[in-house]
This record gives structure tokens, sequence and C-alpha cells, in this order.
């Protein structure tokens, strides 16, 4: 029970399969195509910058989205009968578990020109295209993730000790000063968690642009996963400054929220 | 927390944000009963499924799908598990280090861990003369399911009593015995939940897949993703009705289960 020993597996298996490849990538970045030591994969790198932007521009909009929607939806599910809870919890959870691909292609089926949502927008007389642009991409990046948005906040809220609130309203607050003054303070490590939980994997997605994006909402995912096939030091360079930059964001994240929360 | 009626404007959210996640999947399930393979509706037809059952390509990455989730989740709660209590046993600076190295696959992007261990089985498969397939894909999935595993025991070995285990020495059990009976059996409920999770990323898992498969192996996923290329969609649709299907059933047996077990403890 006091052994150390029985960590060893893991701590070689850690450094072979995790330390290994991070490092390789860290090296593989500084190479360019014949093997020799270049910054030429930065610089290469560099050309991509508008598209890390409009992919942090889709992450930010569908995160802010996702809260928008989540916190509300959170907040009345504490309200709730407890049995109703876990009811209406598994049917907002049950999409979740469908496969992420076939997610995504559900979107592209109701969207596309002639799809049920053209047919249905034409009969009254409308006709556009809903898909191939920027909001299709937010649209779809929203409901991958905005489960990841509702747990964690509800999770975090149905934790506050009815006491305070009891206390709150003894003390003659009415409802809207509860929650203003009880329940969103102690609310906001659900937050935190939830903007990690969403931005973190849709700002490096990849996909879900080319389905349902036009030509100009390729993001940072889509080019490291076509550049990686034929050129890995530009791969790299790339997968580098976006791991980088994740790093940073969850660090500042952590300096809001408590660490607890995270995990 | 006082528990109010909540007002009509509530309920109507609530609705709306239920059908925002579901009308996809129902117009997805619809159209798999579509005899025509345009997206105009041509008639009922079963047809779909029929083809779903005859393509072996489907059926082979189903249960590689389910072998590699099977394999991993069991191998990920065997290594996690013994990490965890290891870790468990280390103080200070080292146990931090330990700590944050092994949550990197869990913060790092899904898709610089994919193309890093493209970058390490590629170079050790130059050396060593493999290509990458069965065997890498599951390598990689033990990799991301690992840390899942630790963080679920973890918070549960702090919890437990070191003054238990030694009871039972002090009772006559040799120390393989107290440990399988006294700390594995408290570890239980974070095992196992950390094997769950474990086995639905397994089964979820693109990405990863996607750097680490190789040529000639594919999962759920990526079979998926490769009909997506060659656009022969409709039996796609009949596969997500039945997946829908199947997800249905086992989270309503899961809620009975659980609701069993909430009235026995009451």
């Amino acid at each position: 029970m006091k052994s150390k020993k029985l960590s060893i597996p893991y701590i070689l298996w850690m450094l072979v399969f995790t330390m290994i490849p991070i490092v390789m990538i860290g090296i593989t970045a500084f190479k360019d195509t014949h093997g020799r030591f270049s910054l030429e994969p930065f610089a290469k790198a560099f050309g991509y910058t508008g598209v890390f932007m409009k992919s942090l521009w889709i992450a930010l909009l569908s995160t802010l989205i996702c809260l928008v929607l989540a916190y509300p939806l959170a907040y009345l599910l504490t309200r709730m009968k407890k049995s109703s809870q876990n009811t209406v919890q598994m049917i907002l959870m049950i999409p979740m578990w469908m496969n992420f691909l076939l997610r995504i292609y559900a979107w592209v089926i109701l969207l596309q020109d002639n799809g049920p949502l053209d047919s249905a927008l034409s009969m009254l007389g409308i006709h556009a295209s809903y898909i191939g642009n920027t909001t299709a991409v937010v649209v779809g990046m929203v409901y991958e993730y905005l489960p990841f948005m509702v747990l964690p906040i509800y999770t975090v809220m149905s934790k506050i000790d009815g006491g305070l609130i009891e206390a709150a309203q003894d003390l003659g607050s009415n409802n809207a000063a509860v929650f203003r003054k009880v329940i969103f303070p102690l609310s906001i490590p659900g937050v935190i968690s939830g903007i990690t939980m969403v931005f973190v994997p849709s700002a490096s997605t990849f996909l879900v642009s080319q389905y349902l994006g036009g030509t100009d909402d390729i993001m940072i995912g889509d080019v490291i996963d076509k550049i990686f096939w034929t050129d890995q030091g530009t791969g790299s360079a790339i997968s580098l400054v976006l791991m980088i930059f994740i790093f940073v964001f969850l660090v500042l994240m952590n300096l809001f929220g408590d660490e607890e929360a995270i995990a | 927390m006082r528990k109010n009626k909540i007002g009509i404007v509530s309920k109507i959210y609530i609705a709306l944000m239920i059908v925002f996640l579901y009308a996809p999947i129902a117009v997805m399930i619809f159209m798999s009963f579509n005899s025509g393979n345009t997206t105009v509706w041509k008639g009922f037809s079963l047809k779909w499924y029929g083809e779903l059952f005859k393509s072996k390509v489907i059926m082979n990455a189903l249960g590689n799908t389910l072998i590699i989730a099977v394999l991993a989740s069991l191998f990920a709660t065997i290594l996690g598990t013994a990490a965890a209590i290891g870790i468990n046993n280390f103080r200070g600076k080292k146990r931090a280090i330990i700590q944050n190295v092994s949550n990197l696959p869990i913060i790092s992007p899904d898709i610089v861990m994919g193309v890093s261990l493209m970058l390490l089985f590629s170079f050790l498969g130059m050396i060593f003369h493999f290509e990458m397939g069965f065997g890498t894909v599951l390598i990689s999935h033990i990799c991301f399911c690992v840390p899942f595993v630790v963080l679920n025991v973890m918070p549960r070995l702090r919890r437990m009593d070191q003054s238990i285990y030694d009871a039972a020495l002090d009772l006559g059990c040799n120390q393989w015995q107290a440990f399988y009976k006294v700390v594995i059996h408290e570890l239980m409920p974070g095992i196992f939940s950390g094997m769950l999770m474990s086995f639905t990323y397994s089964i979820d898992d693109f990405v990863i897949t996607h750097f680490t498969q190789g040529a000639r192996f594919n999962n759920l996923s990526t079979e998926i993703y490769a009909m997506l290329r060659r656009k022969i969609p409709p039996t796609i649709n009949a596969l997500s009705a039945l997946l829908f299907l199947a997800i249905i059933i086992i989270m309503v047996l899961i809620n009975i289960y659980e609701r069993r077990a909430e009235k026995k403890a009451a």
C-alpha cells in the first residue's frame, strides 16, 4: 500500500507515449523538408495567421452562444423536482452519445439546399442558402459542445447550499436578489470550467468547418490535418503554436477559477 | 433550495432547447426510411437497413470499435489504478509533476496529441519495420484513457482510511489479500467510473484514430469519415438511426437501474 513502485509502469508509459511525442513535435517544428535545422516551418506557419484568428473568433463566438443558452437552462434545471431533473438531464445528454461525425452530418442533411429547412422556408417564400457559411459552422459547433457547458454549470449550481438561499430570503431578498447575490457568484467556477470545456475543443476542432463552412471558413485544425501528411515541419510548428496558446488560455482560466472544478 | 414550480416561459425555453438538440437527429432518422438516395422524399423503404447489414466494411469497423474500446478501457483501468495508488504515495513537487504530465493528454487538443503520436509511430515504424494499424490505435486509445482512470480513482484514495488496510493485516490477511479485499474494494466505484469513461471516449474517438490508424485499419468513426468522402451516405442514415436506438435503450436501462438503487437506499 505504501509502494510507489505501482506507478512505475505508468511513468514509463507516459515517458514514451506522452513526453517523447511532444518533444518530437518540438524537434520537427525546427526542421525543413530536408531534415536540417531551420526556422522555415515557423515562417510558413506564419502564413496561416488569418486562419488562426478566424478559428479563435469562431471558437469564441460558439463559446459565448453556448454560455448564453446553457446558463438559463442549467438554472431552470436546478429549480425542478429532483426526479424531473434527472429525466431532463438524461434527455439533454442523449444526443451527445451519438458519434461526433454523425451529429455534424445530421446538420448537413438539415441545412443543405433543398433539404428540410430549405423546403419548409421555400414554401413560405423565403429562399436562401443555409450551409457553407460561418453561421452554419457556429451552429454546428454550439450543437456539438452545448452539453459541455450545461453540465459543469448545473453541477456547481445544484451543489449550492440551500441554507444560503433561505438565509438570503429570510433577510428580505426577493428571487432576483437571491440570484444576483448568491446563486450567480457561486456558479462562477462552473461557468469557468464550461468555458474551458467548450473553447479548447472548438478552437482546435476539424471537420465541422469542412462539412458546414464555406471555403473561407477553414479552421486551424483543418490546416494541420491537411498539411501534416505532406509537410510535417510546418504541421508541427502550427501544432506547437496551437498547444502553447491553449496552455496559456488554461493557465489564465485557472487564475479565475479553482482547480478542482476544471477536472 | 426552495423548489417552486417553473413558469410557462421557462418550460417553453427547455422545450426549444430539446427541439434544437433532437431536430437534426430526427431528420436523419426520417431520411433513413427514404427509398431514394437523394434528399428528396421518394417513399417509404427499408432498403438502406438491408444495405447496412450487408456492408462488410461497416460491420468490420463496428467490430474494431468495440474490440479497441474493450481492450483499451480494460488495460487503461489496470494501468491507471496501479498508477493512482503509486502516485498517492508521492509527496510535494514530484507528485505535482507526475500528475501534470498525466493530465497532458486531457488538456492538450486532440489533434496535437494525434499528430504527435503519428510522429512517434512513424519514427518507430521506420526503425522496427512495422506499419500503423490495430496496435498503434490501441496504444493511442490507452494513452487518452489512463488519465481519466487516474482522475476518478485519486479522490477515492484520498478519502480512504489507511487504518482499514492495517486492520486487515492485523486480522491475518497477507499483503495481497488486504490489498485485494480492502483497497480495491474501497476504490471500486472510482475504478468503475474511470473504466466507463474510458470506454465511451474510446468508442466516440475520431481524431486520434484518424492519425494513428495507418492505411488499412478503420474504426466506426473513420469509416464514416471515409464514407462521407465517397458520398454514399443513405446507409449512414440507417446506421445513425440504429445507433440512436441503442443509445436510448442503454440510457433508459441505466436510469431504471439507478432509480431502483436509489429506492433501495431510501
